[in-house]
């Protein structure tokens, strides 16, 4: 659902249209329930995290004065629910990512500079989600550091802004464009790895 | 390996490259780079791998759901919502 239908639905639902509701819910579980599953890593505490936070929505919702932000309201209380399941959490925790560690290594061989890395322009579109590949993104994001999933989840697969990431992980601006760019860099060495070292999907090229 | 000034270049725009992508760079920035990029292949390639990074991040789908919701979480939900509009009319077409 793209993010004016997103604001649609809150301004019928706060006039009380009788087909929001269940619209509403639907769409918000998901969207809470995949957040906190790969925040909190566990289905039933994401199952949890999902129906406290709608419920706190609902019982809150006469203070979203403006509904066109209401993801970023919504995620705001996703992100406390979370936090509570947090000491469950049985993925990687808060730790901080290097730059260099993510620098492509160099060949130097017949007189250019080239670096290791998998043919991408190979990749097509078309099977740019293929499931084997999904479960490697997941993985990829999976094995982040806390403070670096919360980023990437948030902006680039809710695709809310920098501005709105920082005012919910109250964070600054910067330190999210930060941590953004070392979350995708790790992802993206991990699906290098895997282009790279799975010839069924492309040709290794090192 | 030799640190040149060819690889402080290529360095550099490594740490940008994923404001240089969200178009949050200052307009000399984003030009600097690009300047850089049409002279330097690797560089490019490496572009390219982040740029369909975040757009298989931006297209994924999670093939895990939530289970069915329930009636009682459902009915928990709506008497939330029903007294968050009670205060300002009638809920009860809602009931359903």
């Amino acid at each position: 659902m793209e993010r004016d239908t997103e604001v649609k639905l809150a301004r019928q639902l706060i006039a009380g249209e009788p087909e929001a509701f269940d619209r509403f819910v639907e769409h918000f579980r998901a969207k809470i329930f995949h957040y906190s599953w790969l925040m909190c890593g566990q289905r039933e505490d994401a199952e949890e995290v999902a129906q406290e936070t709608l419920l706190k929505v609902f019982e809150s919702f006469a203070h979203l004065r403006e509904p066109e932000r209401v993801r970023p309201w919504v995620f705001r209380i996703a992100k406390n629910a979370c936090l509570m399941k947090r000491r469950k959490s049985v993925f990687a925790p808060s730790q901080e990512l290097s730059l260099d560690e993510f620098l492509p290594a160099m060949n130097h061989e017949g007189g250019h500079a080239t670096i290791q890395i998998a043919d991408w322009s190979r990749l097509p579109d078309r099977q740019m989600l293929q499931s084997e590949m999904k479960e490697v993104l997941a993985r990829a994001i999976r094995e982040l550091p806390e403070n670096y999933r919360a980023v990437i989840l948030l902006r680039d697969m809710e695709e809310l802004s920098t501005l709105e990431t920082a005012q919910i992980l109250d964070l600054t601006e910067d330190v999210v464009k930060t941590r953004l760019h070392r979350a995708r860099l790790a992802v993206r060495q991990e699906l290098d790895e895997y282009l790279r070292t799975d010839s069924r999907v492309l040709p290794s090229r090192t | 390996m030799e640190f040149d000034e060819r690889t402080e270049k290529c360095r550099e725009v490594f740490s940008l490259l994923s404001e240089y992508l969200n178009l949050e760079l200052p307009t000399g920035a984003c030009q600097e780079i690009e300047t850089h990029l049409a002279g330097c292949p690797p560089c490019i390639e490496f572009a390219e791998s982040l740029r369909k990074t975040v757009e298989l991040c931006r297209r994924y789908r999670p093939r895990e759901l939530p289970e069915p919701l329930e009636k009682n979480a459902r009915q928990q939900l709506l008497d939330a919502y029903q007294r968050m509009l009670g205060a300002r009319k009638d809920p009860s077409q809602l009931n359903r």
